[in-house]
């Protein structure tokens, strides 16, 4: 298995990037395309969501800002529990290319471990006791 | 490069997931909560041999955990985190960032110049 801890994707847009940049990183923009609703205060530790129709909310904190080259953000990881602390990392890069723009987002930190997985991992020995305690409770149970 | 360890848990966690029957029991146990053999071997079309032996294989995966029960019966509890790590995988898998990036391309080609 090999499974990606990061996704990265390229397109050519033919709006230079100051465009690019206003539609990724004003609530007008975002809610233009991205999410149905926005809003972003655009500062290293700001805060920003985004929600749509279906009621699914992102909350993302901004973590990169240099205009208008580079915006990171991070973000909850789809489908885990809403408390668990991991995130993943997602960052535009905006270069000129000709009259438009290369914009390349990456987003990476899909295959962190949590805690927890480090306990799933290494709690072997305690969960094999467990298991054959429980077959032979299971046994003398049958027996009586 | 994801760690070697979660790896083997989300494979552990998809193999497990592969077969209906043990499909089904990890079902049960997510619905209903912690149960013993013979309580699934009741709400299941599964024996409770077929079941006993399932159980042993998921407990040994680390999926779920046996724990003493009413009656000295043991009861199956399903773990949460193999699921997580698991659930991390289909995350990059789901993730879709085609569709937003078209959107915003349209978006732009749209806009009055």
């Amino acid at each position: 298995m090999a499974f990606p801890d990061r996704i990265e994707r390229t397109v050519e847009i033919a709006h230079p990037p100051a465009e690019v940049w206003a539609a990724l990183t004003t609530a007008e923009g975002l809610s233009a395309w991205f999410g149905q609703e926005a809003s972003i205060d655009l500062r290293p530790g700001g805060s920003a969501w985004m929600k749509w129709d279906s009621g699914h909310t992102a909350d993302m904190r901004v973590e990169r800002v240099e205009e208008p080259t580079v915006f990171g953000f991070t973000w909850h990881i789809y489908g885990l529990p809403e408390d668990d602390p991991r995130r993943t990392y997602v960052e535009f890069t905006l270069e000129p290319a000709g009259a438009g723009t290369r914009l390349t987002v990456v987003e990476s930190g899909f295959a962190q471990l949590s805690e927890d997985a480090h306990r799933a991992a290494y709690d072997g020995n305690t969960r094999g006791w467990a298991s054959e305690l429980g077959e032979l409770a299971d046994y003398l149970d049958a027996a009586a | 490069m994801p760690p070697p360890e979660a790896e083997a848990i989300a494979e552990q966690v998809f193999v497990a997931l592969a077969d209906p029957s043990r499909r089904a029991i990890l079902a049960a146990l997510a619905a209903g909560g912690p149960a013993t053999a013979t309580d699934l071997a009741g709400r299941l079309p599964i024996t409770r041999q077929a079941i006993a032996k399932h159980l042993a294989l998921l407990a040994e995966a680390g999926l779920v955990m046996a724990e003493p029960g009413e009656r000295r019966r043991v009861r199956y509890r399903l773990r949460s985190a193999p699921m997580q790590v698991a659930q991390q995988f289909l995350a990059a898998l789901a993730r879709d960032w085609d569709g937003p990036l078209d959107a915003l391309k349209g978006h732009l080609e749209q806009q009055v110049r």
